[in-house]
């Protein structure tokens, strides 16, 4: 009778020691990477890297404020394509849709769309804007970046407008609320908060990719307001100045990193406030 | 007096099931009809037949009538919109909308197509009177409908059953989810409700049917076992197997 309890607790302690292990390894990578990016990262940020273009390769100084500006446009732009076409999509599967085949299938697409390599959806789009069009765009960027939102934004909608009970679109539909009045002024209030929460997220995600905007937007050294021409973005510049031959351009490289990991991290701290508020 | 619903041979199918079988009863006007019998006898189903709830979901299907006020509401063309405004309900669990107190009643209002604030306000006012919930939320109007307590939230979900000043009230065991202070009151409410309006009640409490109703149906197994006045089924019945139930002796 006693050396069960005693086995059981080494068993106890056994399996709390490896769990307490294997969260301290995943951790212990998270944080040394931030402390790099933000050591490393610190060294070149200064009010240049805000304000000026990037000097001519080899000398020093300059900064990335076009390539601040740009992750901003194509940011922005994806997300005003990207997030309202979610959003519906979403509203289609939880309220209208539901079981149908129609929602089966594109609930289906959009969860193979989510683990498509984002390569792929450059290279697509790519083939879609890039070339009929003859440049690479800002325009194109936001598309690629957008699709990478979509998936993600249908199912998190999906699963926020699914929250709300059906008994409170009953209670609705019984005081004799048509069917897009219970949708809009109801469930769309009971979950608003989760939708933004998972905007926010998928905004983050985006704001972080590489791959599809090296098909898409490219780069540019120069400052650019129209979307139709290439455009520089902080991601791609790390891309190219951390393989470049420059100490500087490595400097700024860390920088760009520093800045957009601040980006994403505020982001996701901002929507976990807002899940976290009051119902 | 006058019958409010006339139910003529209503049969009721949940896809290949048959929940419902050849229901004949009427209700009347101004009184309150409670719906007795076991779980699962098609008392709720019946109940969600009288606005249509049913409709929501895919391959339920009626069949016989439905008369409100002489229309059958069971005709294709019938507006459910017009139907579900005349004929309110409230659930088993109250169903506060995500929003304010004000606001859960003044939807019903807007939806109705009260557009004066002042109209709004007073008619928000004089529901959560009737309702008698004023007294214990008048400074808190604008506080999270999902703050109070699960009594003031079922009597909130009837103020805002009762704001847009439907014909009839269906209630579908209203206070089965809240303790006996909270049930007295909404019993307390339901006296007062009929003098204005029909209520239709289903209930799981046998003494709540004979305190707040006039007549009582016993349902068993879909169908329709007696139908009567309340005192004449608690006191009389003609049917072995209502007298079985009410006394307690299964169900």
């Amino acid at each position: 009778m006693y050396t069960h309890y005693i086995k059981r607790q080494t068993a106890n302690y056994a399996a709390l020691t490896i769990s307490v292990l294997s969260a301290a390894f995943g951790i212990f990578f998270l944080f040394w990477i931030l402390k790099d990016v933000f050591v490393f990262g610190f060294r070149a940020i200064n009010l240049d890297f805000f304000t000026e273009l990037p000097a001519p390769p080899g000398m020093e100084g300059g900064g990335l404020a076009n390539a601040i500006l740009g992750t901003l446009l194509i940011t922005v732009l994806a997300t005003a394509i990207g997030v309202p076409a979610g959003i519906m999509a979403g509203t289609y599967l939880s309220e209208y849709g539901r079981k149908s085949r129609m929602a089966s299938v594109v609930r289906f697409t959009s969860d193979i769309l989510v683990s498509a390599p984002s390569i792929v959806i450059g290279v697509f789009v790519y083939a879609l804007l890039v070339k009929p069009l003859g440049g690479f765009s800002a325009i194109a960027g936001a598309v690629a970046l957008a699709i990478i939102m979509l998936p993600v934004v249908v199912r998190t909608a999906e699963e926020m407008l699914k929250l709300v009970p059906d008994s409170t679109r009953e209670a609705a539909l019984a005081l004799g609320a048509p069917h897009w009045k219970v949708t809009v002024h109801i469930v769309y209030r009971g979950a608003i908060r989760g939708i933004v929460t998972g905007v926010m997220l998928a905004v983050a995600r985006v704001s972080g990719e590489t791959a599809p905007l090296l098909f898409t937007s490219f780069n540019n050294a120069f400052w650019n307001f129209d979307m139709t021409e290439p455009t520089a973005t902080l991601t791609v510049t790390i891309f190219n100045y951390a393989m470049g031959p420059y100490d500087d351009w490595h400097q700024k490289a860390w920088g760009a990193a520093l800045l957009i990991t601040a980006i994403v991290l505020l982001v996701n701290m901002i929507s976990r406030i807002i899940l976290r508020g009051k119902a | 007096m006058k019958d409010k619903f006339t139910i003529k041979d209503l049969n009721f199918w949940y896809g290949e099931k048959q929940a419902l079988k050849h229901i004949n009863l009427a209700m009347q006007d101004r009184k309150v009809t409670a719906l007795i019998g076991p779980s699962g006898c098609g008392k709720t189903t019946f109940l969600r037949c009288l606005n249509r709830m049913h409709d929501l979901y895919p391959g339920n299907r009626y069949h016989g009538e439905i008369l409100l006020d002489g229309r059958n509401i069971l005709d294709k063309g019938l507006d459910l919109i017009k139907l579900r405004s005349k004929v309110g309900m409230v659930f088993q669990k109250p169903t506060p909308f995500p929003m304010s107190i004000y606001e859960n009643i003044a939807f019903g209002l807007k939806l109705m197509g009260v557009k004066s604030k002042g109209e709004v306000s007073g008619r928000v006012e004089k529901a959560l009177k009737d309702s008698a919930l004023w007294d214990e939320i008048r400074d808190r109007l604008h506080e999270p409908a999902l703050s109070l307590s699960g009594g003031q939230q079922q009597r909130l979900c009837i103020a805002r059953a009762v704001a847009v000043e439907p014909d009839v009230i269906l209630m579908d065991e209203p206070c089965s989810a809240l303790d006996p202070v909270a049930t007295a009151k909404i019993e307390d409410l339901m006296t007062e409700l009929k003098q204005n309006y029909t209520v239709v009640i289903v209930t799981h409490n046998m003494q709540q049917a004979a305190r707040v109703s006039e007549y009582t149906g016993f349902f068993m197994l879909g169908e329709v076992v007696e139908f009567d006045t309340t005192e004449k089924i608690f006191t009389a019945p003609s049917n072995k197997l209502t007298e079985d139930y009410i006394t307690g002796r299964f169900g």
